[in-house]
């Protein structure tokens, strides 16, 4: 038997989950966006009766079907790792993140499987207008899959609405409401659903635009280019907005998260947004080293950003270390703009809930009544820091600086390239030029890559800027996991980084073949 | 409505739902069943693809419903979900790999270009619906045999390794196979997943060719699958159970105590009862009046699938019965009292079940609408979406 926690065993456990997690990412945002852009076409299909844009429906139809596919098949490993690798998350706060992922299945999955059914099978089964339904139904239900896992994934980044019950050795629900409607859950979704839109979008500008470069189907091509395009820029817009909206709630909720993002150490007031940058290399916090090689600031941006307030104070990596400065938070208790603890007395403070914790068990059990109100009321008060006691240096507490901060950048430039790309894009459609501006079809074709890259880029910022936390503050990843063998685990990481990759090859594979095949002609059907 | 409800009868509501949901997957199982078919009922090309395009329009449902028995028990009794999961690693690891490679399967099998070739998706499904419903059979049966683990809530206070829930077996899982109960119940899992395959056929597919052999299945599998049931069922009766002390928790071996469980649940009993006849009858009917009964045996042997596992469930759970034993530690075992989520979880989950009937309803309209007609070659040819 494994006495220790073996530091590996939680290495690879991440390892495993950001793989599959990775993996999955990669088919659902198509989902999203392309369940919605076929709803509308078909929608546009009903509405004129033109055969051809029953060809087009057909056509992305298909496409769809073949990513929805290993989409299921890469979320259902998801749903039980939290289980098979994360056991003691799983009932340490299972109470609360149990719920949603049940509600999604209830609600969601059924809703998306069964009418996705009828979306395929339907054309000749079914009315037209039922056939329609089917086909907005299903967009609905993909994107009330995203509502509950995210609402689960953001309570993981915020924890509001529960109440740690030492009875139970866990966290309990108090309020489903203050889950659902967090801050962070708003933008997380609003966010996360339109950076799907925009994916779906770019990939039908590119696949058109390929159409359009080989001069076949040019009429299919244009529509799909118009549709795509109105629709890619309206949610790019808002792309960038909600992106604007979950930032600020990073700079309020996880200001480490912030920190890593902008690759801020040492903060200040009136803090600077870096435009571009390069962290200095090998920087480590408290080394004096200046932390960029090289930068281009726009003054004061950072406070407008993150705190609606240009004089407000931004902590940097190393403020958040050492405490000592007043957080300037907004619509908070009073209590969270004391002066900051430095992690070191966190983590002290941390042992001392964990301790308590333990004495109050002991104390319960021996029936001893006023060492367990003792204990109880030492567990309570550094409650808010249990976590850090897990913890064994203040070190620990950092996330990965330069990573999360590229990262980051790479998905704020590109967001604002999509936008601009749309709009060059309905530019030249409106002066019916698209054909010409070869340049402009190609730029089309290669930015569906830069599109999943942004999206990447998104969940690494989320997912690592927030190490090494599981539960903000009151759950680490070491304290997260299954009590397995390491060598368990590698196994399964590389039986699933094969069989995906091999998955995904064979999808990318019949995705171009598809596409080079182009619409069947089952317009007249 | 259901805040007043007392913390007991919210976690018997929602053991009640779990064993719902899982007693749905072992009849939706009818697509793995059908999976193992595919060689044996469909001899040529054409053959193959009705079979394969009549699962295909299912398939989705099981998954989905096995998706959501998780998602529920994860909602409802997360110590299981914490136990089981991580320290059976290695039994659902593989039930998980066998449905990952089947949810691309259908999609993929008959697409150009599809880089593992046609053969290659066909063996997933296999593997699927062999593997799967025999996997899934004997982790099902570990509710009675039990299992090796340790819980400690205390341990959270451990720095060096706060782990609650510790697996004591090194074979994280596998172990559940070298019992021959288990592999048991796994085997008529497997063999009634192959008859309610065959009896979906036959309510489905128009093909003289298909339609004969199917009738040969049938009995070729309803053999082994009563040898494996009963031999189960009565190992059941006769074996020690693990009873729980309502008042204290304290879990004990009682002898019979299923056989005591099926006597002081007298409903449970009939349910039990009933359910098996209507799988017989769903079985023996079709062989006996082929013509007119052969595509209503589905039916019958499906709500009966349904009333037996759950009543199996009920029989596992209910009357003070500790549902997830441990035979490490008796004190581990898990019962529907120290596993559950709490009050207010339940709770709300509660009002979220009132879906469940409207979700069954439009399925059941979206099933209708699809299956009018029976599928033939002909459809195959015309459908422009056949798998
Ligand atoms: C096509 C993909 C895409 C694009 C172009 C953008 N994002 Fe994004 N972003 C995501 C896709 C994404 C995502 C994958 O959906 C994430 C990961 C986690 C999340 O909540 O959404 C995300 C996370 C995420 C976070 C972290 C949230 C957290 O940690 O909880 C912030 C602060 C932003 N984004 C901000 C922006 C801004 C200001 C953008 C400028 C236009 C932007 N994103 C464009
Ligand atoms: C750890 C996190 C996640 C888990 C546990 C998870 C779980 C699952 C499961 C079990 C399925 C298969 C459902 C079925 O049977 O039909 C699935 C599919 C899906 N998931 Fe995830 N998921 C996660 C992350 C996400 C995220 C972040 C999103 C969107 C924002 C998302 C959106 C979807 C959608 C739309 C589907 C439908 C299939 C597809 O799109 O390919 N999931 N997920
Ligand atoms: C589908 C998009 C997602 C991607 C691409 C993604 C990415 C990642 C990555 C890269 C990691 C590893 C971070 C690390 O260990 O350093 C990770 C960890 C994790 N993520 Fe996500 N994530 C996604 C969605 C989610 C969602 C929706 C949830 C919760 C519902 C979630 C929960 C977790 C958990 C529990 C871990 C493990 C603990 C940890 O390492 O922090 N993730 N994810």
């Amino acid at each position: 038997m494994i006495l220790n926690i073996d530091p590996a065993v939680v290495d690879w456990s991440r390892a495993q989950f950001a793989l599959t997690a990775i993996y999955h990412w990669l088919f659902v945002p198509l989902t999203l966006g392309l369940s919605f852009l076929v709803a509308i076409m078909e929608t546009l299909y009903v509405k004129t009766g033109d055969p051809e844009w029953k060809r087009i429906t057909k056509f992305w139809m298909t496409l769809f079907g073949i990513n929805f596919a290993i989409g299921v098949a890469t979320g259902i490993i998801l749903e039980f790792e939290f289980g098979t690798n994360w056991s003691n998350y799983s009932w340490f706060v299972g109470d609360i993140f149990g719920a949603p992922l049940a509600i999604e299945g209830i609600m969601a999955f059924f809703l998306e499987s069964t009418f996705i059914a009828i979306m395929f099978f339907g054309w000749n089964k079914v009315s037209k207008k039922f056939h329609l339904a089917s086909s907005w139904l299903t967009a609905i239900g993909a994107n009330l899959s995203a509502l509950w896992i995210l609402v689960a994934n953001s309570w993981m980044q915020y924890p509001v609405g529960m109440k740690f019950n030492p009875e139970t050795a866990r966290n309990e629900m108090q309020n489903f409401w203050d889950v659902l409607f967090s801050p962070v859950a708003v933008h997380k979704f609003l966010h996360t659903i339109s950076a799907g839109y925009v994916t779906a979008a770019i990939f039908i500008l590119g696949i058109s635009a390929w159409f359009l470069l080989k001069k076949r189907e040019t009429g299919l091509a244009r529509k799909s280019i118009l549709v795509a395009a109105i629709f890619g820029l309206i949610t790019s817009l808002f792309l960038a907005i909600t992106g604007d909206g979950s930032a600020f709630t990073v700079a309020q909720k996880q200001p480490m998260k912030l920190a890593a993002m902008e690759g801020l150490y040492k903060g200040q007031r009136s803090n600077g947004l870096v435009l571009f940058g390069i962290p200095q290399p090998g920087k480590k916090a408290g080394d004096g080293q200046n932390n960029f090689a090289l930068k281009v600031e726009i003054p004061g941006m950072l406070s407008i950003l993150g705190y609606r307030n240009v004089n407000a104070f931004v902590p940097g990596v190393e403020d958040l270390l050492n405490g000592g400065f007043k957080p300037e938070f907004q619509n908070v208790s009073p209590a969270e703009t004391e002066t900051a603890l430095p992690i070191s007395e966190k983590i002290v403070r941390g042992k001392l809930a964990i301790t308590a914790f333990g004495d109050l068990k002991k104390a319960r059990k021996a029936g001893d009544e006023v060492a367990a109100a003792k204990a109880d009321s030492a567990m309570k008060s550094n409650f808010a820091y249990f976590g850090y006691g897990y913890l064994k240096t203040p070190e620990e507490a950092l996330p990965n600086v330069p990573l999360t901060f590229y990262s980051f950048r790479s998905m704020v430039i590109l967001g604002f390239y999509f936008i601009l790309l749309f709009i060059l894009v309905l530019y030249f459609h409106s002066k019916n030029q698209l054909q010409d501006k070869r340049w402009l079809l190609r730029l089309m074709l290669w930015t569906i890559p830069l599109v999943y890259l942004a999206g990447q880029a998104g969940w690494i910022v989320a997912e690592l800027g927030r190490q090494p936390w599981v539960i903000q503050d009151l759950l680490p990843t070491r304290a997260a996991v299954s009590m397995i063998e390491t060598a368990s685990v590698q196994i399964t990481f590389v039986l699933f980084a094969v069989l995906f990759t091999a998955l995904l090859i064979a999808e990318v594979m019949i995705m171009t073949k598809q596409i080079k095949l182009g619409p069947k002609d089952g317009g007249t059907k | 409505m259901f805040e007043s409800l007392s913390l007991l009868t919210l976690q018997q509501y929602w053991f009640m739902i779990v064993s719902l949901l899982g007693a749905l997957l072992v009849f939706l199982m009818f697509v793995q069943g059908g999976q193992t078919l595919i060689f044996q009922l469909g001899k040529t090309e054409t053959e193959k693809k009705i079979l394969i395009n009549s699962l295909g329009r299912k398939w989705e449902f099981t998954f989905t419903t096995l998706v959501t028995f998780g998602g529920a028990f994860f909602a409802s009794f997360p110590l299981f979900y914490s136990t089981s999961f991580g320290g059976a690693y290695w039994v659902w690891i593989a039930i998980l790999f066998c449905f990952i490679i089947q949810a691309v399967s259908y999609e993929f099998r008959s697409k150009p270009n599809n880089f593992l070739g046609q053969k290659t998706y066909e063996i997933f499904l296999f593997i699927n619906g062999a593997l799967g419903t025999i996997l899934i059979g004997a982790a099902v049966s570990t509710f009675f045999t039990g299992s090796q683990f340790s819980i400690q809530k205390a341990n959270l206070a451990e720095y060096a390794n706060p782990v609650i829930s510790q697996w004591q077996g090194p074979a994280h899982g596998l172990e559940a196979v070298l019992n021959w109960h288990n592999v048991a119940l796994g085997l008529a899992v497997f063999f009634l997943a192959r008859i309610l395959g065959t009896l979906y056929f036959m309510n489905t597919v128009d093909d003289k060719n298909i339609l004969g052999r199917a009738k040969r299945q049938l009995l070729i599998n309803a053999g082994p699958f009563l040898v494996f049931f009963l031999a189960y069922v009565i190992a059941l009766i006769l074996s020690k159970g693990f009873a729980v002390d309502p008042s204290s928790g304290m879990v004990t071996m009682e002898d019979f105590k299923y056989l005591h469980n099926l006597l002081a649940m007298p409903l449970v009993l009939i349910l039990f009862l009933l359910g098996v006849l209507l799988v017989l009858w769903g079985i023996i009917r079709p062989l006996w009046k082929f013509d007119q009964c052969a595509s209503k045996g589905i039916w019958f042997a499906g709500i009966g699938t349904v009333l037996t596992v759950f009543s199996l469930f009920l029989l596992a759970g209910f009357n003070n019965t500790a549902y997830y034993p441990s035979t490490y530690d008796l004190q581990s075992s898990l019962t529907i009292m120290n596993s559950s989520s709490s009050h207010y979880t339940l709770t709300a989950m509660s009002y979220v079940s009132l879906l469940v009937p409207f979700v069954l309803a439009y399925i059941w309209y979206a099933w209708w609408s699809l299956n009018r007609k029976k599928i033939d070659a002909a459809e195959m040819e015309s459908d422009e979406h056949a798998y």
